[in-house]
């Protein structure tokens, strides 16, 4: 074997060697890597117990409630299959509004309400004009304009 | 072939035709980013849920994907210079990284703009963003460790096993957003129906005039690093009366 | 979209004006880094062999 083919097989085990070594470690931090947890995955049990966590999903569409005299609001966070109570004092990004993506940072209570101490709006990788939009949120407009 | 391959790495050669090419690149690099500046900032519709805000995308995603671009060409070319033992392979790896690392830096510092107004915070440790922060860990391990070593071949190859180590992030930072839950979105430029062209087409502008720029920097840092390993005195010689 | 609404960029523009300022800045950086790098190398290229003429 020429030296040369000794190296490349050096290369090559170094790059495979480390995938390997990183597919292991990063499956067994699996649960650290996970930014949030769905409804589905709260309901389900999955979520830790007694500490704070993070609660991803849509706020439910006419969920959304504020409490006049104060700034706390409750809603429902749902991934179409779940859903969680959710309330929370304190500020809100631009982004947040119903039937919108929400990242909330909190602890589950005893009652099965999410008490959260911060809210991050989450946007999905779609973008269009604001025309384009409206013709998806009316559709039997699309069809009219005969 | 070979004996081309061969020819160019020879310093003399590379040096000229380098010097050559460079305008080539420059040009229509400075030409492409003009036109992705005007397309992104004033021909694209604004989007319908960030406003005019998402325009940051336009120098947002260049920037990233010039950051993981460029360094699996630096891998790449530690690779060879590891297995052929090509001193200009090792040079294409040293001129790359510190390039790689500041687009690396203006992905992270764009998106950390775009992401306060938009998520709600300036940073969060998700998938995404903590992998692509290790990406700029690495270029300045690279960086450190080539400048730390006094022997250059052992810097070379010191250095090279470094990068190739760190290719494992790539597939990661990629697929980041698809693997785990995380706060940064989906992939929008390899999504195809995620952008209509009227929006994308600025970007694309962008990516290819920072391609061109890349190339036209790399080589100009080639040309540095031709001549600072350089011991034949007569082509230099030659070369520096010009 | 006038002039002004173009700086304003609805809103955003304390974001996106310094994000595009970071880029253009960091690009500019590059190429003068590159080319000084270069000018260098030339320059002590040129001591190195004067260095070498005088020895000889």
């Amino acid at each position: 074997m020429t030296p040369r083919r000794k190296r490349m097989i050096a290369v090559a085990a170094i790059v495979i060697g480390v995938g390997a070594a990183t597919a292991v470690a990063l499956q067994a931090f699996q649960e650290n890597i996970m930014y949030f947890y769905s409804p589905s995955q709260v309901t389900g049990g999955e979520a830790p117990r007694g500490r704070a966590f993070r609660l991803g999903g849509l706020v439910t569409t006419g969920s959304l409630q504020r409490t006049p005299g104060s700034i706390e609001i409750n809603f429902l966070v749902t991934d179409n299959a779940e859903t969680i109570p959710v309330k929370y004092s304190g500020l809100l990004p631009d982004l947040f509004r119903e039937g919108q993506g929400v990242i909330a940072h909190g602890k589950l209570n005893d009652g099965g309400v999410f008490v959260a101490d911060e809210v991050l709006a989450k946007h999905d990788e779609n973008y269009m004009p604001p025309e384009v939009a409206d013709t998806l949120k009316t559709p039997q407009s699309a069809g009219g304009a005969s | 072939m070979w004996t081309w391959f061969h020819k160019l790495a020879s310093p003399p050669h590379f040096y000229r035709i380098a010097g050559l090419t460079i305008p080539w690149f420059s040009w229509p690099a400075l030409i492409l980013i003009l036109v992705g500046l005007y397309g992104g900032l004033v021909l694209a519709p604004m989007d319908y849920q960030q406003g005019e805000g998402f325009r940051i995308f336009y120098v947002h995603v260049p920037s990233a994907i010039m950051s993981m671009f460029i360094y699996s060409t630096m891998a790449i070319a530690a690779g060879i210079g590891l297995i052929w033992r090509m001193k200009l392979a090792h040079a294409v790896a040293a001129a790359s990284a510190p390039i790689g690392a500041w687009f690396t830096f203006c992905a992270l510092a764009t998106g950390s703009l775009w992401g306060k107004p938009m998520w709600g915070t300036w940073w969060v440790w998700d998938a995404r963003l903590t992998s692509e922060l290790i990406l700029l860990f690495l270029y300045l391990g690279f960086i450190a460790l080539r400048s730390s070593i006094e022997d250059p071949q052992r810097a070379d190859r010191s250095a090279a096993v470094l990068a190739l180590v760190g290719v494992i992030n790539l597939p990661v930072i990629h697929y980041s957003v698809v693997w785990w839950n995380s706060l940064h979105q989906g992939s929008t430029m390899f999504n195809p129906g995620a952008m209509s062209i009227q929006m994308k087409w600025p970007a694309l502008a962008m990516l290819f005039g920072f391609m061109l720029y890349y190339g036209a920097v790399l080589f100009v840092r080639l040309r540095a690093e031709v001549i600072r390993r350089e011991r034949n005195a007569a082509w230099l010689r030659e070369e520096l009366a010009r | 979209m006038n002039l002004s609404d173009f700086f304003y960029m609805g809103g955003y523009a304390a974001f996106l004006w310094p994000a595009y300022g970071l880029v253009l800045s960091v690009l500019v950086y590059n190429v003068w880094s590159a080319r000084r790098a270069h000018q260098e190398a030339r320059r002590a290229a040129v001591r190195r062999l004067q260095m070498e003429e005088t020895r000889s």
